[in-house]
């Protein structure tokens, strides 16, 4: 396998040398139409050859089979056995013809079979792609082929990019042409050179570029310099002292959002449990499974709408909340309201309701892990650098999670609900002889709790196993966050939430992830001693009550 | 809704089913086998779990058909330890004591089968334990159809050392007994390889843990100097999925740092997401997609049985089946269903497996398995890689670690000890720890 992608490209080239002159338009199109064909049958093993006859093909159209391949886009037709492009669209696979790109509608999911790919094919088609864009019109396409040789340069890579700089006319392209080359120019006999190699890589945030100024600075085995020149040793090093401290600031952004995106999580799992357990008191321990049930939902809307993967998200939002808190509401209606004033029993009876819960979606779901897919504006990362990127779940989470308390935030203060929530919470039976029927703004707010964790459920499908144990992870952690900030306080548990998760991230790269867990939870209990009520105590008489 | 009403339907039936059974199985007892299935149906691992239930009850189910098992039916006794150790315990010694079986089939987590392990010894009972494991391990009463270390995990770090010219290790898992012994053997088995400190990166998370984001960056730094790095995962379960999330969103691709996994199957990635994982490996000693008739036969009987032609088929699942045809086959040897009996017999029973090989059950009570490692395709499948040429038997010491390299296992006279130690020529009893 290793020999045969060695030796490749030079078989190439001869198959285009032979090939050019002789084929006529007609035959290269019959060509194209045997590699296609071969692609299509061949077995994995294979499939490189037939790769190989697709690149031989000098067609615009080779590079955009050779690219829906490594995209996984490249179909089988089960019906008629034969090779399209899908593109993803509203009712299942828009598809054009791999040979001619003629539009041929848009087919089911299902009926389609994807031609797929091993490690090893998927690297060298990165390379034979990269080759064959590096002459495309376009200077951003040009771009992404340098990258994709640079990534993982060669011999016969940086010959090319030597011969392409002369024809470039690109600045950027040029740039990344140069940095490529300027790195191997390291390696050359020149001190000279090296030495303006070094002043040209240093401006340059790019992993590569780091690993090869470190080993210039590193000795080897024999306690010998890697690098013989101390001049060039020097520039080096200096060089690396000014990249150095760009990183530590690089590294500081990531854990400052690793952190905020974790307390977000925390937030929204824990938001719900703020207004049962906060504002009303309820130790509820079914409030993971009510989350359980909206990341279900999420499940059950993918189900029901498999072609609008993204919409599907956003219809579960509110299909969770209202699923959640109609469950809440029967929970609080049905068992909570007979326990109110002994905690005690009702810690077990909402216990029991989440081995209940746990249990029934267990029977209707199996107990198997549903997959949830994620959609595809939520995947991958905003690439701000080679050492800097945010991922787009974690982003989206993090705003989602801002969003929700806000909403949160403005029912509690401005509508009449949140009055009389906020009357119940702090006096009873004054409220209760103000005419507030309490009864129903108990149901009500359990249910507004309980659909929040609904929600959050949606948003934890995004990031974790939908499954019948997705609550009990999140049950802790939720009690923990509404205790710390403050029970009854909406900006405790926000502040918390951020406070907590940043705190974790912070401990995490020192202590290991199962020492920082410890930590801050040891933190927290020491902090309950000094400060029983939390970060943001509630005030008044309504307390001691 | 129809799904919920057949699915109710079918819990009514099978509730119906399991009081038949009860019933008659008192009123028949002596002519039937009892075979004890010990499995958590309910709690976190009847995820995993319930599945290796159903595939026992199809097993009895279709030896029954040809007739049982020395002339009598066989029976399941079917019990829910509920995921909760101790119970494991208190339901082994339920099923020997009070429904008197013959064998027991069950047990997924290490700590589970080292909480039976007492029971087992003390009352003389068989236990087939199907799922891999870390090995340092052998006992009288214990057969292991999973796979040993060195039917796993060395063979994996084989292959990325030698066909991927692996550099750079992080050996990442969950923090309890299995990957701490596998990573401690295979940390030992890569410095002995020559692979400096500084080049493996170890790492613990907690149960089920969900933030994977300074780890994963973590991993991405380690594995950006240049030297190809992988990831050997012994990450357990439910960490799984937000662990591969992670990987696909912060760019990790399987071809830059490929994660090689031991615990993860089909059953798991029918749960999952495939997109991120996609090219990522996995070490097992089955999987579904193998072409052999026999695996053809199997999946569609366990289709057939199931009466859901989507569910997969995976590895513990043919060690069962496995392990269940060896008992089989030694109770029909030794005519006779008494655990002094079988245990003599089975030793050297030979069994087709499903991936084309004959699997032989070794003094050590651990059997020779082939070793395949797979790419996970997008389909939830694996294409197999790379495989080995023939079956490797399971060594239950490992010889990787110091202490355990002198010991052995060996079940047959005259050394007779799951410990025996070849230096001193001692066997140091049963002493697990």
């Amino acid at each position: 396998m290793k020999a045969n992608s060695r030796n490749w490209p030079i078989g190439l080239l001869l198959a285009l040398i032979l090939m050019l002159p002789t084929l006529s338009i007609g035959q290269e199109e019959d060509a194209f139409a045997a590699a296609l064909s071969q692609l299509k049958t061949a077995s994995t093993s294979d499939r490189s050859q037939a790769i190989e006859l697709v690149a031989a093909v000098k067609q615009p159209q080779a590079v955009i089979v050779l690219q829906a391949l490594l995209d996984g886009r490249l179909l089988k037709l089960k019906s008629t056995d034969q090779l399209v492009i899908g593109t993803e669209s509203d009712i299942g696979y828009q598809l054009a013809d791999a040979l001619d790109a003629k539009d041929l509608g848009t087919v089911e999911r299902s009926a389609t079979q994807k031609i797929t790919l091993t490690n090893s094919l998927r690297t060298e088609l990165r390379k034979t792609i990269g080759r064959l864009q590096l002459n495309d019109a376009d200077a951003a396409i040009r771009l992404a082929a340098v990258n994709a040789l640079a990534k993982a340069v060669d011999e016969d890579g940086l010959a090319m990019l030597q011969e392409h700089l002369n024809s470039e006319q690109d600045e950027q392209v040029q740039k990344a042409i140069k940095l490529t080359l300027g790195l191997e120019q390291l390696n050359s006999p020149s001190k000279l050179k090296r030495l303006e190699a070094i002043e040209l890589l240093k401006a340059h945030a790019d992993q590569n570029i780091v690993n090869r100024l470190n080993e210039l600075v590193e000795k080897d085995d024999q306690g010998q310099y890697v690098e013989a020149d101390s001049d060039v040793r020097n520039a080096a090093k200096t060089a690396l002292v000014s990249i150095n401290s760009d990183l530590q600031l690089y590294a500081g952004i990531e854990t400052l959002f690793f952190g905020l995106s974790l307390g977000a999580v925390l937030v929204l799992s824990a938001i719900g449990l703020a207004i049962t357990f906060g504002v009303m008191g309820v130790i509820n321990m079914a409030h993971g499974e009510l989350m359980m049930l909206g990341a279900y939902t999420t499940y059950v809307t993918q189900q029901l709408m498999p072609n609008h993967l993204g919409l599907s998200i956003v219809v579960a939002i509110p299909a969770a909340f209202i699923i959640s808190g109609l469950a809440g509401i029967i929970i609080e209606r049905g068992i909570i309201r007979f326990l109110y004033g002994r905690p005690l029993e009702t810690l077990l009876a909402t216990f029991g309701v989440s081995l209940f819960l746990q249990q029934t979606v267990r029977s209707i779901f199996s107990p198997l892990n549903r997959s949830v897919t994620t959609p595809e504006w939520m995947s991958g990362a905003l690439q701000i650098n080679d050492f800097l990127a945010l991922t787009w779940n974690r982003f989206y989470i993090l705003v989602f999670c801002l969003l929700v308390f806000l909403l949160l935030l403005q029912i509690l203060k401005r509508t009449r609900l949140g009055l009389e929530v906020r009357a119940v919470a702090q006096n009873r039976p004054m409220a209760k002889a103000m005419g507030v029927p309490t009864g129903r703004v108990d149901a009500l707010t359990f249910g507004l709790g309980s659909g929040i964790a609904g929600v959050a459920g949606v948003a934890l499908s995004q990031i974790t196993n939908v499954g019948p144990n997705l609550g009990q992870a999140y049950i802790v952690d939720s009690f923990m966050v509404v205790v710390f900030g403050g029970v009854g306080n909406l900006w405790g548990t926000l502040v918390a939430g951020f406070s907590l998760g940043i705190a974790n991230k912070l401990l995490e790269p020192y202590a290991g992830a199962v020492l920082a867990k410890i930590l801050v939870l040891v933190f927290i209990i020491l902090f309950i001693q000094k400060r029983p009520r939390g970060l943001f105590p509630q005030q008044g008489r309504a307390v001691e009550g | 809704m129809k799904k919920l009403s057949t699915t109710l339907r079918k819990l009514g039936l099978v509730s119906v089913l399991a009081g038949l059974t009860f019933v008659t199985g008192t009123v028949r007892a002596e002519d039937t086998i009892k075979v004890g299935v010990l499995h958590s149906l309910s709690g976190t691992m009847a995820i995993s779990e319930t599945t290796l239930k159903d595939t026992m009850l199809m097993l009895i189910d279709e030896q029954n058909k040809k007739g049982g098992l020395l002339g009598k039916k066989l029976e399941a006794v079917v019990v829910d330890p509920a995921s909760n150790w101790p119970l494991f315990a208190e339901k082994a010694r339920e099923l020997l004591t009070k429904d008197k079986v013959a064998a027991i089939f069950g047990c997924w987590t290490s700590v589970s089968r080292k909480s039976v392990l007492p029971v087992i010894e003390e009352l003389n009972g068989l236990l087939f334990y199907p799922v891999q494991y870390e090995g340092e391990e052998s006992s009288k009463n214990v057969f292991y159809t999973g796979a040993a270390p060195n039917q796993q995990a060395i063979p994996a770090v084989d292959y990325l050392m030698n066909d991927l010219k692996v550099k750079r290790w992080v050996l990442a898992g969950t923090d309890y007994v299995y990957p701490r012994t596998t990573n401690k053997i295979l940390e030992a088995y890569l410095k002995s390889k020559g692979v400096s400190k500084k080049d493996i990166m170890i790492n613990y998370t907690p149960f089920g843990h969900s933030d994977w984001q300074s780890i994963v960056a973590d991993i991405k730094k380690f594995g950006s100097t240049g030297k190809k790095t992988a990831v050997v995962s012994t990450i357990n379960g439910d960490a799984n999925v937000p662990f591969y999330k992670e990987l696909g969103n912060q760019g990790i691709s399987a071809e830059k740092i490929p994660v090689i996994a031991f615990s993860v199957g089909e059953e798991e990635l029918s749960g999952m997401d495939t997109k991120p994982l996609v090219g990522h490996l996995a070490a097992w000693n089955y999987f579904m997609s193998i072409d052999t008739t026999k695996n053809a036969a199997f999946i569609n009987q366990w289709h057939e049985y199931i009466k859901n032609p989507k569910r997969v088929t995976n590895d513990p699942m043919e060690a069962h089946y496995i392990g269940f045809n060896m008992w089989v086959k030694a109770v029909e040897k030794a005519g006779s269903v008494a655990p002094d009996a079988v245990q003599k017999a089975i030793i050297g029973i030979e069994f087709p497996n499903l991936t084309g090989g004959t699997s032989k059950m070794l003094p050590n009570h651990h059997i020779s398995k082939p070793v395949l490692i797979g790419e996970i395709q997008d389909d939830g499948q694996f294409s197999t890689v790379w495989q080995t040429n023939t079956l490797v038997d399971g060594d239950a010491w490992s010889d990787f670690l110091p202490e355990s390299k002198p010991i052995i296992a060996d079940w047959t006279a005259p050394i007779n000890c799951g410990n025996f130690n070849t230096k001193t020529k001692k066997c140091s009893g049963q002493n697990f720890k």
